[in-house]
């Protein structure tokens, strides 16, 4: 990753800002320092990469979120895409002798349409909501909240309520291990880290989303094509889910349309911890990564020390606002 | 020399924040019943003092003496209940709740039920309106009343702790000509009435015409009081730059060349009709006009923020089409907007891409990725040449003085090499020095041969600065007037008023 390390760190680095900064890897490393001492098989090799995979479905999804937050926006619908992402390509990528068959006079085709198609139907979910937001004006949560029940709706429809399964090898090989050690869901999840990092940093249309965030009525009088900003924004954070869908399916090996349920909360979640700000402007990928990883860590950590699975949920809650709290300062003792 | 009765006696006031000596012991007498101007550039440490004496913050060192006692340790509230009140530059009413609520906010009349009492709180705002002579209903709610009768509820809430000494922070920077007037008379009826006004403003003119005293600051320091019909504006102007600014206005004749924007009859449905005018190339063009006469709104449509209805614009004698900012910038103009929080910066990113957000497409290489270094040394040179003063390309736009962001702005815009520029109030709420500065770059461009469209609501400004200047009143161009040494603001404000045609008979 080293290569990578220009385009995923912050913008600027003095030296006095650096722990306020990086307050929250010492967060994370304060973690799991924490729990590898009460709990030392968190550190094995398995267990790693095995928190790295947990995060990388609603750490896929943040990496969309991120640039939606930074546009002062949200997307409450990204769960529900992805399940009607998820059953499309269910049902386009079913083994030959499945029983049951969604399309039963379907040939088997090379995944690569399946997934397309999935990535479509993101990008399309998303590109629609963007649309609305910048067409009509009306909020985002209200647009991507109409589109959470409407992506739902149509998974549901799509898939008569049920799940679709029976996958070819070629799609659940995405949710194994490369050289048997190598997790390939973390291999995609790093990927599209790198993408998005050069696409939020080093494109006109991250610094677009900076603007439009930060400022939009400026973001226009600077010649910046907010619609079209706006839509790209919301089809990229769409076109996640739909990525995300195809590591869902690879996984667990069949996709139900009421999969992902809150999916949306936990992406929101991990880029809100990561420090990207809800008044916009502010936030990074790297950061999204670091609030994902967070998650995962106590997600992982609590279950091996053995910590009920209801005291995990108050946890989590905590950690989201006491992050908040502290980004909240952060930024103030900067006036 | 009248009796010197203080109200108001600071002394030695010394106040530090982390890392910044603020006040560096500095002393403010005011007298009871006059309005005393506090003066010097953004940072000379006006609003510190001021907020040390409201309570704000405390000071570090020094003794406040308010109405005959030492006063410690108190705050905003404890500052009101004995008669300090501020009125603070940026206002912030609660908008949807009537002026009544807005007025008694946090001490209600109650009733012996401990509930709002409606109708008392009603009959001691129309008391207190009438007191400073405001003719509102108090059940109006503020989001309908303009920034200038805010103010004036301000005043009113004032009023009302019945203050002895009431500090207005620029209370004129959003006002209409008009306005300044019936605030002025407002705060002469409370002069009469034995109360005293610290006035915080960066007018001259209005200093003179309201003021009987100046105090002025320079860096935390206090360097003078002095009567105002006795400082006159040279000797103001170098206590508080503690250099003589020779020339605020340092217009340099240059030569005029062809047209290159021609506008004829642009016309808004609602804001202005059938505006024509032309700008030649190295020309200043200034557009006066009261607040409200249509100047911003015109040059915002020929930007493409706004809709027009009718009309169209020439350049270089072919017609252009510009429906948004970007057709515009394509067509090499540029704009600087009224309100720089507002439609300008982005507060909190960094003065680098505040800089090249407009001009990322010159910065891109073949696979559409920003050459980051060529992004900044641009930038670089920019902060340079126009004596930007930022720590860094990284600093937050927001953490620069008002001066600074313009000039942040300016040059995000000279950036895209403009061939026209719209500058609408490009000086407004700046201190004097960067205002020369800013004075003597748009001389600079005019030189270079680009056009320049000028909206200012300061008429001296708007007459040192111009080649032409072009009135506007309520929508319609009343006059345009070559900038002759002879002309004067009596014969603008005829036009700006739209008395030019009676007159002329």
């Amino acid at each position: 990753m080293s290569a990578n390390k220009n385009i995923l760190k912050f913008e600027s680095a003095g030296s006095k800002e650096i722990l306020q900064k990086y307050g929250i890897v010492f967060v994370l490393i304060l973690m799991i320092i924490g729990i590898s001492i009460l709990e030392p098989a968190f550190l094995s090799s398995y267990n790693v990469f095995n928190v790295l995979t947990q995060s990388a479905i609603f750490g896929i999804m943040a990496l969309g979120m991120t640039f939606v937050i930074i546009s002062k926006g949200i997307d409450l619908s990204v769960g529900s895409v992805l399940a009607l992402a998820g059953v499309v390509l269910a049902s386009l990528a079913q083994t030959a002798d499945a029983t049951g068959k969604y399309f039963p006079n379907l040939a088997e085709m090379p995944v690569f349409f399946p997934i397309l198609a999935a990535l479509a139907v993101g990008a399309l979910m998303g590109g629609f909501t963007g649309l609305l937001i910048a067409k009509t004006h009306i909020p985002a949560f209200i647009s991507s909240l109409g589109m959470m029940t409407v992506a739902r709706g149509f998974a549901l429809i799509y898939s008569d309520g049920k799940p679709i399964s029976t996958l070819v090898p070629s799609l659940t090989r995405l949710g194994g291990k490369l050289f048997g050690f190598l997790p390939i869901p973390v291999i995609i999840y790093f990927i599209m880290i790198v993408i998005s990092a050069v696409l939020l940093n080093k494109t006109r249309f991250g610094k677009s989303a900076y603007a439009v965030g930060g400022n939009i009525k400026a973001a226009e009088v600077s010649g910046v094509n907010v619609n079209q900003t706006l839509i790209a924004i919301y089809a990229y954070c769409g076109l996640l889910a739909g990525l995300a869908a195809v590591v869902f399916a690879g996984r667990v090996g069949s996709v139900h349309p009421g999969a992902a349920t809150g999916y949306e909360l936990t992406a929101i979640a991990a880029t809100t911890i990561g420090g990207t700000s809800h008044s916009g402007g502010i936030g990074t990928i790297w950061g999204a990564f670091v609030g994902a990883l967070i998650l995962a860590v106590l997600r992982n950590g609590l279950t091996l020390l053995g910590v009920d699975a209801y005291w995990q949920q108050v946890t989590e809650g905590v950690i989201i606002v006491v992050a908040v709290i502290i980004d909240m300062r952060k930024n103030a003792t900067k006036d | 020399m009248a009796e010197e009765k203080y109200i108001l006696e600071m002394t030695d006031i010394v106040k530090t924040f982390p890392g910044v000596k603020a006040l560096k012991g500095v002393q403010l007498k005011v007298q009871a019943g006059e309005i005393h101007a506090l003066m010097g550039e953004n940072g000379a440490g006006k609003s510190t003092l001021m907020n040390c004496l409201a309570g704000v913050h405390g000071q570090t060192a020094g003794t406040i003496l308010f109405d005959g006692e030492v006063r410690e340790n108190y705050n905003t509230i404890q500052a009101l209940e004995m008669g300090i009140s501020m009125i603070h530059q940026e206002l912030s009413p609660v908008l949807h709740r009537p002026i009544m609520e807005n007025i008694w906010l946090g001490r209600e009349p109650l009733n012996r039920f401990g509930l709002v009492d409606h109708q008392k709180m009603y009959d001691m705002s129309v008391k207190v309106l009438k007191e400073i002579d405001l003719d509102e209903d108090p059940r109006t709610e503020m989001v309908n009343l303009t920034v200038a009768k805010m103010q004036m509820i301000e005043i009113a809430k004032a009023v009302s702790f019945d203050s002895k000494l009431i500090i207005m922070d620029e209370p004129t920077s959003a006002l209409a000509d008009k306005e300044v007037k019936q605030l002025f008379t407002i705060m002469r009826k409370l002069k009469e009435s034995g109360k005293s006004i610290i006035y915080i403003s960066h007018k001259l003119d209005e200093v003179y015409e309201i003021t009987d005293r100046i105090s002025v600051f320079r860096d935390g320091t206090y360097i003078g009081t002095e009567d105002t019909i006795k400082l006159s504006e040279d000797k103001l102007i170098q206590m508080m730059v503690g250099r003589e600014v020779n020339e605020l206005f340092p217009k340099v004749d240059c030569p005029i060349g062809d047209v290159k924007m021609e506008v004829k009859g642009l016309t808004h449905n609602r804001y202005f009709k059938d505006v024509s005018f032309t700008v030649k190339k190295g020309e200043i063009l200034g557009i006066a006009g009261l607040i409200g006469a249509g100047r911003t709104e015109v040059i915002e449509t020929i930007f493409g923020i706004r809709e027009k209805v009718s009309g169209e614009i020439l350049i270089d004698g072919k017609v252009v089409n510009i429906e948004s900012p970007r057709d515009a910038i394509a067509n090499h103009m540029a704009l600087l907007t009224e309100d720089r929080r507002q439609s300008g910066i982005f507060p909190m990113l960094s003065v680098r891409l505040n800089m090249a957000i407009t001009n990322f497409p010159k910065f891109l290489n073949k696979f559409g990725l920003i050459r980051d270094r060529d992004v900044k040394k641009e930038c670089d040179d920019y902060v340079k040449k126009i004596q930007v003063k930022t720590p860094s390309l990284n600093q937050r736009v927001e953490n620069l003085s008002g001066g600074n962001q313009q000039k942040v702005l300016v040059s995000r815009w000279l950036m895209t090499n403009p061939e026209i520029l719209f500058l609408d109030e490009p000086t407004r709420g700046i201190d004097v020095g960067a205002k020369s500065e800013i004075h003597s770059l748009i001389t600079q461009l005019a030189g270079e041969g680009k056009s320049i469209v000028m909206v200012s609501s300061e008429l001296p400004e708007v007459m040192g600065m111009s080649d032409r200047i072009m009135i506007m009143h309520e929508g319609r161009i009343t006059g345009i007037v070559e900038n002759r040494k002879d002309l004067t603001q009596e014969e603008l404000m005829t036009y700006a008023t739209g008395k030019a045609g009676k007159k002329g008979a």
